[in-house]
């Protein structure tokens, strides 16, 4: 059987099992939509919140990002998880005992105020559209492969299927497809791991094998590596190059954004009691951490897997002939992902550090080839490759007769071709691309569900149109799910970054705009204008950051400045959330101590959030 | 509940809160980026503990500390009389 028809027959199996399940499910609990957290354990239910969390982001593209960085990309690792740590210290319990279903009426009742909640609203939805953008690029990725399409087709044909399979509604309430859905994904990532990690170290746990011995030289794996990777002129695998404040900064980001996203924090609000969304948050972290703890040994073991496979014998022998690759580099040629070029026509593929002037010879020659060449444009691409040329002239690599890095490799397409690369048997590689869609569509179809039930319930029938029909409500929340996706597939076709860049990006938006807001409403006294102040100072100026480094509303070439020589110091977009984080509570305390402090029964409230005792279920409003 | 009980319960939380938090930045923005320099003398499978410490061990130590926390506090809530 060959592998295109293994792989449908695995992806097909998966999704007839959550229809099964979601169908088996509803029978008995059609009313308890929202709900579906309550009554059901808290190992179950950080399961299902773990799937719900780890998306194309974690799941794709994360140990891609760190294999071709190594350390200085850790800050995902630490970030992704520590934010629970402030999730189940600092608000889950205490939301909890507030005992509602959403983040935005927490935020517009504690502050004793409708523009409040509107204000939060709008954060959510900004943050949650960002966040699909990022989705769709990872599933335009798995569907490009998985069809063997270009990465164009697959974009318009998964955003088709996140569609359908968000209309489908109340499944993703339903836990125990989560649950499928999370064993699904954490199979599907583990067991090449585990088979990876047995050959290269003989150790079947990834994250002990990382730091043991590589199996054919007896060297430690990772010294192998940096030594590997050196050699060919890249820096370092587990050294730290990048700037010390940034990756503080960006690290911080990550883990407010985390505890400050709406889809994640609302299953802690239905558990049964305060003490279970205390045990929620770390059961959940239990389940991510499985993935977390594998990715760093996924991506350092795929480097080294790579570099084996385009140089054989070693790097200091020759490279690979381009009519000898095996076969899933000319699969991925077809997405457009993998590119080759043979830059000094020697017919073998080298990779190196060439200091960009691959990179610039393989866009000089799309221009070239393009059905409208722009002979400007061409111009200045040739101006590029001579300008990098002249700075790599005395290179080791250019002696060599080397004329530039011949492959160019979307960090994206690592982790579905990791079990390739270490030519693992074929049911393995249908089981990555099962897992890899059931991690991409669980989340953009649960964020879809969010935008659209953000802008019918708390926007429109909040505060535009409170007497809007039920038939109403349902009709704006459809029209509201396709423009989500219309913008995100849009915006999708050129991602302003690899998936988990741009999802880092919806963090930082919502660690700038909502968590500041939910923590200063349990810990602090601050008012309702303080709250408004704060999130919309976070909000906009991290906003503006962005688009001022990544285009205005993420639209190609409309940027002032770029990540590589940021605004501010060293200090990069998708770093900046934190900064927006701590511009908020400032803005909030300021504005607050100058004007009038906040009445009783808001005193009380806040009270009587501190403590477990007399929470009863969660209500609807 | 008086209010007493109920002030004292409160800071008790906020200084469990607070010592979680310094580990929790200890290990993370601490051990695996700030004070990495300093852990470079300890090796660790052919690179250093800080390196460990950012890849694996930071997440194993907030797992740790969410547990605790959880633990800690149903104790404290029996002790204060405030559990449900």
């Amino acid at each position: 059987m060959d592998q295109f028809t293994l792989n449908w027959i695995f992806i097909g199996a998966s999704f007839a099992l959550y229809i099964g399940i979601a169908i088996w499910a509803r029978a008995g609990s059609t009313s308890e939509f929202y709900a579906a957290g309550r009554g059901v354990h808290p190992v179950t239910n950080g399961m299902a919140t773990a799937a719900d969390w780890m998306s194309a982001a974690s799941f794709i593209s994360m140990a891609g990002l760190i294999a071709f960085t190594g350390y200085d990309n850790s800050s995902f690792l630490m970030g992704w998880t520590g934010g629970y740590v402030l999730l189940a210290l600092m608000l889950a319990p205490y939301l909890r005992k507030f005992g509602k279903f959403t983040v935005s009426e927490f935020i517009g009742d504690r502050f004793y105020s409708p523009t409040a909640r509107l204000v939060a609203v709008i954060c959510l939805i900004v943050a949650s559209t960002t966040y699909v953008i990022g989705q769709m690029t990872g599933v335009g990725v798995a569907f490009g492969r998985f069809l063997e399409v270009d990465k164009t087709t697959g974009l318009f044909i998964g955003a088709a299927v996140v569609f359908a399979y968000a209309v489908f509604g109340g499944m993703k309430g339903v836990t125990y497809t989560q649950v499928a859905q999370y064993c699904v994904l954490i199979v599907a990532y583990t067991i090449p791991a585990i088979f990876i990690s047995l050959q290269l170290t003989g150790n079947p746990i990834p994250g002990l094998g990382l730091f043991g011995d590589h199996v054919g030289s007896g060297e430690p794996l990772l010294a192998k590596l940096d030594a590997l990777v050196t050699e060919l002129g890249f820096a370092s695998y587990t050294g730290h190059h990048a700037d010390t404040l940034n990756m503080v900064l960006f690290t911080l980001s990550l883990m407010i954004g985390t505890a400050g996203l709406p889809h994640v924090i609302m299953r802690f609000f239905t558990v049964p009691r305060v003490a279970d969304a205390r045990w929620s948050a770390g059961w959940t972290l239990v389940f991510i951490a499985l993935l977390y703890l594998t990715a760093p040994a996924v991506g350092a073991m795929a480097r080294l897997n790579l570099i084996d496979t385009v140089y054989p014998n070693g790097t200091e022998s020759e490279s690979i002939d381009y009519e000898a690759r095996p076969d899933w580099m000319a699969t991925w040629e077809t997405t457009g992902l993998l590119k080759f070029q043979d830059m000094n026509g020697d017919g073998k593929i080298q990779w190196y550090n060439d200091g960009g002037v691959g990179a610039a010879k393989m866009a000089l020659t799309k221009l070239e080839t393009a059905d409208n060449p722009d002979a400007d444009k061409i111009a200045a691409a040739k101006e590029k490759v001579a300008s990098l040329e002249a700075k790599t002239a005395d290179s080791v690599f250019t002696a060599n007769g080397w004329k530039g890095s011949e492959l160019s490799v979307n960090r994206d397409i690592l982790v579905l071709a990791n079990p390739e690369i270490a030519q693992l048997p074929g049911w393995v590689i249908a089981l990555v691309a099962a897992g890899g869609l059931a991690a991409a569509l669980s989340t953009a179809a649960g964020l879809l569900l969010a935008i659209s039930s953000a802008v019918s319930h708390d926007l429109i029938k909040g505060a535009i149109n409170p007497n809007i029909s039920e038939k109403g409500e349902l009709l704006s929340a459809r029209i509201a799910m396709a423009v989500a996706i219309c913008v995100a597939t849009y915006l999708g076709l050129n991602p302003p970054g690899f998936a988990a860049q741009t999802v880092a990006l919806a963090f930082g938006l919502a660690a700038a705009s909502i968590f500041p807001a939910l923590m200063m409403g349990i810990f602090t006294k601050v008012n309702n204008k303080g709250a408004v102040a704060g999130m919309l100072t976070g909000l906009i100026v991290t906003l503006i950051y962005i688009f001022m480094h990544k285009g205005w509303f993420f639209i190609p070439g409309t940027n002032q400045f770029t990540d590589a020589d940021p605004l501010l110091g060293t200090i990069k977009s998708t770093s900046f959330g934190a900064i927006g984080a701590l511009l908020n509570f400032a803005v909030a305390f300021i504005v607050s101590k100058s004007s009038d402090p906040i009445p009783a029964e808001i005193e009380e409230l806040v009270e009587s959030v501190r403590v477990p005792k007399g929470a009863g279920v969660a209500q609807d409003h | 509940m008086a209010d007493n009980s109920s002030n004292a319960y409160w800071s008790a939380n906020l200084r469990i809160i607070k010592i979680s938090l310094v580990i929790w930045a200890l290990v993370s923005f601490g051990f695996g980026i700030l004070l990495r320099p300093m852990l470079a003398g300890i090796s660790v499978g052919g690179t250093d503990l800080g390196f460990w410490f950012a890849q694996q061990g930071s997440i194993l130590v907030f797992l740790a500390l969410i547990f605790f926390y959880a633990w800690r506090m149903n104790k404290l809530d029996a002790e204060h009389g405030v559990e449900e």
